[in-house]
């Protein structure tokens, strides 16, 4: 039978009701079994006290509106202070740090895009992603055909973004899996050498960070 | 940190299919690569998946694979690579 979204129907009883709902993100399909056992630990937080309906909306609107300007601003500092540049690669959090961006308990990875080397960055068993960097990832990231067939034909996907790598580049895909994150620092663009970091940063987008697409001066 | 695998060492990934919550893919399974650099040591989390401590930790590496050799078919340049992270208990020195 299908169950309206947030509510459910018992075939035993309780002491109590289970009357609360919830505005959903997505309306697209039917709950799979893991978002109904999420539903039921929600509602369990918040019939025993844990949680309240403000305070999820809170949490998922600060996740939710986290600025990828801010992984923008890391990789101008990258690209005009070569030595920040390093200690970003060496250890991507204590760096993010010097920055007040907290990458959390995951390891920031940051690998960087040369002359030589294209970067694309893909989590094939689920949606790993530097949230804290920058913020939701897009819905293509998610899709079970980027996951699947960036692993196998990454140049074809990356033409499919409109990012043609020629045959003279290495292409490295990093399938992040658990306990890394990964930020991209993209190639800095011909023609930037006099620009500001503000400048630089207005340049950086989502997709270069992620390793889709590279930025240009223009 | 307590791995026994240095950057450069040759490796194998166990081709084993054991049921549960693993975050080895299917894809690399019984590949060979090559040590890129060693991540720390993190609480399992093929154990914390049940409600476990997750301890000892594992040692997580970063392992760099040909393309070539992860997928018979591939069409790039030999140059091309694949990195994944990957536990300690799932690698064999190779």
């Amino acid at each position: 039978m299908a169950e309206e979204r947030g509510t459910h129907e018992h075939d035993h009883d309780h002491d109590h009701d289970h009357d609360l709902t919830f505005q959903p993100n997505i309306e697209d399909s039917d709950p799979s079994r893991y978002e109904l056992m999420t539903y039921a630990m929600r509602e369990l937080l918040m019939e025993r006290g844990h949680l309240t309906p403000e305070e999820l909306r809170a949490a998922q609107e600060k996740v939710e509106s986290l600025e990828k300007s801010d992984g923008a601003k890391v990789i101008a500092k990258a690209w005009t202070d070569p030595e920040f540049k390093q200690r970003l690669l060496d250890d991507g959090n204590s760096a993010l740090a010097e920055l007040d961006i907290d990458a959390g308990a995951a390891k920031m990875t940051v690998v960087e895009n040369t002359d030589d080397v294209q970067n694309v960055v893909v989590c094939t068993l689920c949606s790993c992603y530097p949230r804290a960097v920058l913020g939701m990832p897009p819905d293509w990231y998610r899709s079970k055909s980027y996951r699947s067939r960036v692993i196998i034909e990454p140049r074809k996907v990356l033409s499919e973004f409109g990012t043609e790598v020629p045959d003279d580049m290495t292409v490295r895909v990093h399938d992040s899996l658990a306990d890394l994150r990964y930020l991209v620092i993209p190639r800095r663009p011909e023609g930037t050498d006099d620009w500001t970091e503000e400048q630089l940063a207005s340049i950086v987008t989502r997709d270069t960070m992620v390793g889709v697409s590279n930025p240009t001066a223009s | 940190m307590s791995g026994s695998f240095a950057p450069g060492d040759a490796v194998q990934v166990i081709a084993t299919h054991p049921p549960g919550h693993r975050r080895t893919p299917f894809y690399i399974r019984g590949k060979v690569g090559e040590i890129e650099r060693v991540c720390g040591d993190f609480a399992n989390p093929e154990e914390l998946a049940y409600g476990f401590d997750g301890l000892p930790k594992k040692t997580l590496y970063r392992v760099r694979f040909k393309q070539s050799h992860v997928w018979p078919n591939y069409s790039g340049p030999e140059t091309d690579t694949v990195d994944v992270d990957i536990y300690e208990h799932w690698l064999l020195p190779a």
